[in-house]
């Protein structure tokens, strides 16, 4: 039987067979032009294992979150309760934990269940709103906003709740030593060498064409080489007056678990797929006998847990929970969302590029304290970026549907 | 031999507006019913109902003889009914294979089995011999026939008892439209009872078994197509009459 499809299908030639996302390509060319930027502007601050090891650090409360308003985003919606859910979460928490009369006094771990399910409660109840009662999302979290941010004071009225169990500041400033970091970095390299084998082993088995060899060396060469120059780095950076390695911050593992999970959830489970259909077209995934409410919940609960997970990473960090804490952040994901290419129409939007687009905004924002630009410019710059981002992607897409 | 398909007395409002009043058509295996009527005469509505996407005010419906209630689209999919939409119903963001199987993927724990997919995707597009470069693009990048290929594609992956087909051809060529003919003469020949509506009454006359006409949300009459002419026909969609030498059938 002549086999039309496969006939007309040509190999892609050059940087095209390198099978990559044109805008993560230019996001990691802009991170890289920032990045040598600052240290020039900074003498050489900026790129100093110290940095940068603070700067993932800063990452990781927008890294561990920013994942779940990409999805929230691809499925049409919008979150703005981030900011109050996570000050609201770290402050039960906080209490939960916290020696009486303050707090409860509960282990941290109870501390942290118990945190980790109001946010699966809390993006559940928003979600419950926008899915059976078709409120918009805008509405349902600008309410969050408003009623999470001033529980967050009532709670403690206003009090300031601190310190932490000491295992528990660890999630925020804690790290995981040399031998570990290195074992993380090849477990990592490990993994990326059995996907790309994996992958090609599969599509040549099924005669589906393959990218060519030259590619998959430089692609997942190139990954290899950032996941040792992340080690290297990481275990450059000591505890003051030793030269004891400090590794990899246990609240970017944590960062790097949740996006490398979701980055494998939205494109290979059921769960991501449906989410881009209802993005994509909602009456078709309908159609298409997709529970379109249940997953619109399930999108919700998503972003709870992570922005509680965050809320933990954060509290740990300060060792204390505060009213202001989180204020704004929402803005800060979505914007990161955004910049990395997340589409507020919806139906658009990669884990990849969010968490570039996180990595992106922290370093302004580190790279400008650095230089001692005062923070209404720095959020003024911010405000630009993002403006170039959205524009962007606006051509971009237009193009790409011409 | 018991229909497939039988709808009976279907009424369905929506707001002010009478869609479907009493409407009442059956289908039987291997055989190609053809939908006849006007813009707005209530034919995509009516397999609607069927496919899930909308529910009856009144009215039954019975699959093989057993009455059934079809509440989702899940339901219709279920009683082994697959629907071609007029508007396609595909997540344009989303590529060929995705789109195919959408809502039924084939996975191997958690995990999509993509390879798979993308492979059976490939031989029933190339059923369709229409050409497609690239399963891997979002649909939103094709042309008509291509996207109308895809949800062809995707409705008889899951070999379907009762196939509809709402303007399978709207977006096609000439020998696009060919190529889909032929396939509903292999599927009934394999068996499968087909819904179609067209607008292009050769096509309908060419395939179809028998006709039905409906007008304003009621049904004029279903005829057998070897019993009447073109003209026929046009008297019933437009004027709303039977024939004068026939029954309904
Ligand atoms: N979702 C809907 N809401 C309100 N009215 C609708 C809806 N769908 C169809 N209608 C109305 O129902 C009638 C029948 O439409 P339709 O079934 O699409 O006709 P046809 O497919 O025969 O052209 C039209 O008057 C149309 O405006
Ligand atoms: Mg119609």
């Amino acid at each position: 039987m002549q086999n039309t499809v496969q006939d007309t299908q040509k190999p892609r030639q050059g940087f095209a067979s390198l099978g990559l996302d044109i805008r993560q390509v230019l996001m990691l060319g802009v991170l890289v032009v920032v990045w040598i930027a600052f240290e020039i502007l900074t003498g050489g601050l900026f790129l100093s294992p110290v940095n940068l090891w603070n700067l993932s650090v800063q990452t990781a409360v927008v890294g561990i979150t920013v994942g779940g308003m990409v999805l929230v985003i691809v499925a049409r919606q919008i979150d703005l309760s981030v900011g109050s859910v996570l000050g609201f979460c770290a402050m039960i928490m906080a209490l939960l934990q916290v020696s009486p009369p303050l707090g409860l006094g509960l282990s941290w771990v109870v501390a942290l269940i118990l945190g980790l399910a109001l946010g699966v409660l809390i993006g559940a109840f928003n979600g419950y709103w926008v899915a059976y009662w078709g409120v918009p999302a805008f509405v349902v979290t600008l309410a969050g906003l408003l009623i999470f941010r001033n529980a967050t004071f009532v709670v403690a009225s206003g009090r300031t709740v601190a310190p932490m169990k000491q295992t528990f500041s660890l999630l925020g400033a804690g790290s995981i030593g040399a031998e570990a970091t290195w074992i993380v970095g090849l477990l990592g390299m490990a993994f990326i060498i059995y996907q790309a084998l994996g992958n090609r082993r599969s599509r040549l088995k099924h005669r589906l064409p393959v990218r060519p060899l030259w590619a998959e060396w430089v692609v997942n060469g190139v990954l290899i080489l950032f996941t040792l120059a992340f080690v290297l780095v990481m275990n450059a950076y000591t505890y003051p007056g030793t030269n004891i390695p400090r590794g990899i911050p246990i609240p970017v593992v944590i960062t790097l678990v949740v996006l490398i999970f979701l980055a494998w959830m939205t494109r290979s489970t059921r769960f991501g797929r449906y989410v881009f259909a209802m993005g994509g077209n909602p009456e078709a995934a309908r159609l298409a006998g997709i529970n379109v409410r249940r997953i619109m919940v399930q999108v919700f609960m998503l972003m709870g847990f992570l922005t509680a997970l965050a809320a933990a990473v954060q509290a740990a960090r300060l060792n204390a929970a505060t009213a202001g804490l989180g204020t704004n952040l929402e803005l800060s994901v979505i914007a990161a969302a955004v910049i990395g290419g997340t589409a507020l129409a919806g139906g658009s939007g990669t884990i990849v590029g969010a968490a570039l687009g996180a990595l992106l905004t922290s370093s302004l924002q580190n790279g400008m304290v650095l230089m001692g630009i005062p923070t209404e410019w720095q959020n003024i710059v911010l405000g630009i970026v993002l403006l170039a981002a959205v524009f962007y992607n606006t051509v971009f897409l237009r193009n790409r549907r011409a | 031999m018991t229909p497939l398909v039988e709808m009976n007395n279907i009424s369905l409002r929506f707001g002010g507006n009478q869609a479907l009043n009493d409407v009442s058509v059956s289908l039987y295996p291997g055989e190609v019913v053809g939908l006849l009527g006007h813009n707005g005469a209530g034919k995509s509505t009516l397999i609607k109902v069927l496919s899930g996407a909308y529910q009856a005010d009144s009215g039954q419906i019975l699959v093989e003889g057993q009455e059934v209630q079809i509440k989702t689209p899940q339901d219709s999919q279920r009683y082994g009914i697959e629907t071609i939409y007029q508007n396609l119903a595909l997540a344009d963001n989303l590529d060929a294979v995705a789109n195919v199987f959408l809502g039924r993927e084939k996975v191997r724990g958690a995990v999509l089995d993509e390879d798979v997919m993308e492979l059976e995707s490939r031989t029933i597009l190339d059923r369709l011999r229409i050409r497609i470069p690239s399963l891997r693009v979002p649909v939103a990048n094709m042309s008509g026939g291509q996207r109308q290929s895809v949800a062809i594609g995707r409705a008889i992956y899951f070999k379907a008892k009762c196939l509809i087909m709402d303007e399978p051809t709207a977006a096609l060529g000439p020998e696009e439209t060919r190529k889909v003919g032929e396939l509903v003469k292999a599927l009934k020949a394999e068996g499968v009872g087909i819904f179609l509506i067209s607008h292009d009454l050769h096509d309908v006359f060419d395939l179809a078994d028998r006709i039905t006409v409906m007008k304003n949300g009621k049904v004029v009459g279903t005829v057998n197509t070897p019993e009447v002419s073109h003209d026929d026909v046009l008297g019933m969609i437009i004027g709303g009459v039977m024939p004068k030498h026939l029954p309904s059938a």
